[in-house]
């Protein structure tokens, strides 16, 4: 059984000019000890998707989904009140800016021992010890005394190392790293990754990576899906992935990296994600895409099979080829 | 914290020298002479009144009567009145605490009251409940206070019965008043029933007095609330999965408390001067009133030295608040 299953997730913002669809139609699926990577630019809804998971989007938002299942629980029906005993226990998440995700007002070990007050039994004693052990897992030094550290005393670096123990408090069975490392200094981007995966594996925990960077999903992750304007547009190992991508936007997004450039000038992908006014008919991508033609342009491209990465494409490529024979079939 | 501390104080220097200038030049501008209205209707002699001017300093140069005054002040004398020929610090510190009681019943009623309203209808954004609240504390700050206090004395007071119009307490109790505060005199007197008398007295003056802070620090606090709704760390102690009354009203309302705070250390001084109206409205015996009916008579002394007081305290106020806003975000403690 999955760990966490959601099935044609959607999330619509009422705004002063309408409504504004941010996720349409998402399925993810995490086993237990699992290891993935959401990818997209900005604007793709990779983090909305999963804010509406935690619950976490504010009330302009409405979250629909045909499932949504974690540990066997169906989070749809759950109360408030009952959802929040997972939230923060189970599934636990860290976000983009460590520097402004911490409260300035309270203590690193305050905002540590809250988390464990509320979900586990531990006494105060227990709550310290376990506090001190969660900053030493997380690799700060003289953890002890860091506990009655501000936030503001604090580095980019160990600001998150201190998220990621709050996160880690309560041995939760998924973790989701919103952008861990992008407000992060390059050199410090590699400790945390490195540190989270090791996290990962010694703990036994499932792992959702949300990013940008193609390069950090190369080295950290299992299994990737690709996102665009909202939807999944391919899901497919990290191997199989990078070796042969079968959406163009995801081939694409590889050749946009500058380890793979070849010639003079770096790839780039023309344009930008369509917005609230102009979401195009056919397929969401085709004003972009190097292949698209008037059936992209018109009709909504159907959702491959597995084999092809589940590409939503109606030419998915092989080896860089877009497949048009199925044409015939349409 | 302590240079931080003897900075402040320094500052403090200008600003009471301002003030001093200010006091003594205000009086003076206003027309009307101190002596013919202490002589009221009979009036009285060029001879007497050259030496009662004499006596009182007026026959000298406008500067040198300041000097003269700062001299004083250096020397912990902020004059006598002309009227009860008391010393003035006496008599402040006579009538400060039935100020003090009336404003501090104020300002805990604003804020007690201020400030769950705020983080409810920052919550609440834009449903009934937040517009319903903005609109009653927009009204609240836009009534005329006197005009307020007629109304709840009418209503109340005269309609009702509920409260009495006037005074501390009722005339059938008398007691020692070693504290100046009826609250606690009234408590320490043991008579029965006068403890629940200088309640009555009090709930009209505090409620016209706490109306304009608690529309203040109810709007302060909201659009802080707002602002902090929206920061990383809120969203943080949701994940963590924490009660939204915990997120509200610790995690948010703990940043959000900065301009609250200082809205509630500026209302302090609008209390002393509110107060002035309130205190007349309901003949309450403070320095409120006692201002007013000093510069009716022209009691210059009175006046030059109350103000003096009323603007340290609003000084020290504020001194209080910079030093809060360290224990409130230790962010700040730094600077």
């Amino acid at each position: 059984m999955p760990l966490l299953e959601i099935r044609n997730l959607s999330v619509d913002f009422a705004t002063a000019s309408g409504r504004f669809r941010a996720v349409d139609g998402v399925d993810v699926t995490v086993e237990p000890g699992d290891l993935m990577a959401i990818v997209g630019e900005s604007g793709s809804g990779k983090s909305v998707s999963m804010l509406a998971l935690m619950g976490l989007l504010p009330w302009t938002a409405t979250v629909t989904a045909d499932k949504m299942e974690f540990d066997g629980q169906d989070l749809r029906s759950l109360s408030a009140r009952a959802k929040r005993q997972i939230i923060g226990r189970d599934i636990s998440m860290i976000f983009q800016e460590p520097m402004s995700s911490l409260n300035p007002c309270f203590t690193v070990g305050f905002q540590i021992k809250e988390s464990l007050k509320l979900h586990t039994s531990l006494d105060r004693r227990q709550r310290q010890d376990r506090a001190v052990e969660l900053l030493e897992l997380v690799g700060i030094p003289d953890p002890a005394k860091r506990l009655n550290a501000f936030p503001h005393q604090l580095s980019g670096g160990m600001s998150q190392r201190a998220m990621i123990a709050i996160a880690l408090a309560c041995q939760p069975k998924l973790l989701i790293a919103d952008e861990p490392t992008t407000a992060l200094d390059v050199t410090i981007q590699a400790q945390i990754l490195e540190l989270l995966t090791g996290l990962q594996q010694t703990a036994g925990m499932a792992m959702i990576l949300i990013t940008h960077d193609m390069g950090v999903v190369a080295e950290t992750v299992r299994r990737v899906s690709v996102q665009y304007a909202g939807q999944k547009v391919e899901e497919q190992p990290v191997e199989d992935l990078f070796d042969d991508p079968h959406h163009p936007y995801t081939a694409a997004l590889l050749a946009a990296l500058p380890e793979r450039a070849t010639g003079k000038h770096l790839p780039t992908i023309k344009g930008v994600v369509p917005g609230q006014f102009d979401r195009p008919q056919g397929c969401l991508f085709s004003p972009r895409c190097a292949f698209a033609d008037e059936r992209c342009r018109t009709i909504v491209p159907p959702r491959q099979p597995q084999a092809l990465g589940q590409a939503l494409c109606h030419y998915p490529l092989i080896d860089g080829v877009p497949q048009k024979s199925q044409e015939v079939t349409a | 914290m302590l240079s931080f501390l003897f900075r402040r104080l320094l500052t403090f220097l200008p600003t009471f020298f301002g003030v001093t200038v200010v006091s003594f030049a205000f009086i003076r501008l206003i027309p009307g002479d101190p002596i013919l209205l202490l002589a009221g209707e009979r009036g009285v002699s060029p001879e007497r009144y050259k030496e009662l001017s004499e006596q009182m300093g007026f026959d000298r140069p406008l500067w040198a009567q300041y000097l003269e005054y700062l001299g004083g002040l250096f020397q912990g004398d902020l004059g006598t009145s002309f009227v009860t020929k008391k010393p003035v610090v006496t008599e402040f510190f006579a009538l400060f605490p039935a100020t003090l009681e009336l404003s501090i019943c104020a300002i805990l009623l604003a804020v007690a009251l201020g400030i769950p309203a705020g983080v409810i209808a920052a919550v609440n954004r834009g449903k009934f409940f937040d517009q319903a609240l903005m609109t009653t504390a927009l009204i609240g700050y836009s009534m005329p206070i006197f005009w307020w206090a007629l109304l709840l004395i009418i209503v109340f007071s005269s309609g009702l019965g509920w409260t009495p119009v006037s005074g501390r307490i009722s005339l059938m109790y008398f007691f020692d008043t070693p504290t100046g505060f009826m609250l606690i005199d009234s408590l320490l007197s043991g008579q029965k029933g006068a403890f629940l008398s200088a309640v009555r007295h009090l709930i009209l003056p505090t409620i016209v007095l706490a109306t304009i802070p608690l529309a203040v620090i109810a709007r302060q606090t909201r659009s802080a609330m707002l602002e902090v709704l929206g920061e990383d760390y809120v969203r943080t102690a949701r994940a963590k999965g924490l009660a939204p009354l915990r997120v509200n009203g610790l995690h948010a309302l703990r940043n959000a408390m900065i301009p609250v705070v200082t809205v509630i250390g500026l209302s302090v001084g609008t209390l002393l001067a509110g107060a002035i109206l309130t205190e007349t409205i309901f003949s309450w015996p403070g320095i409120g009133k006692w201002m007013v009916d000093s510069i009716f008579r022209r009691d210059y002394q009175v006046v030059q030295g109350g103000l003096l007081l009323i603007a340290t305290i609003v000084m020290i106020v504020n001194l209080s608040v910079d030093v809060l806003y360290g224990f409130i975000n230790p962010k700040i403690r730094k600077g």
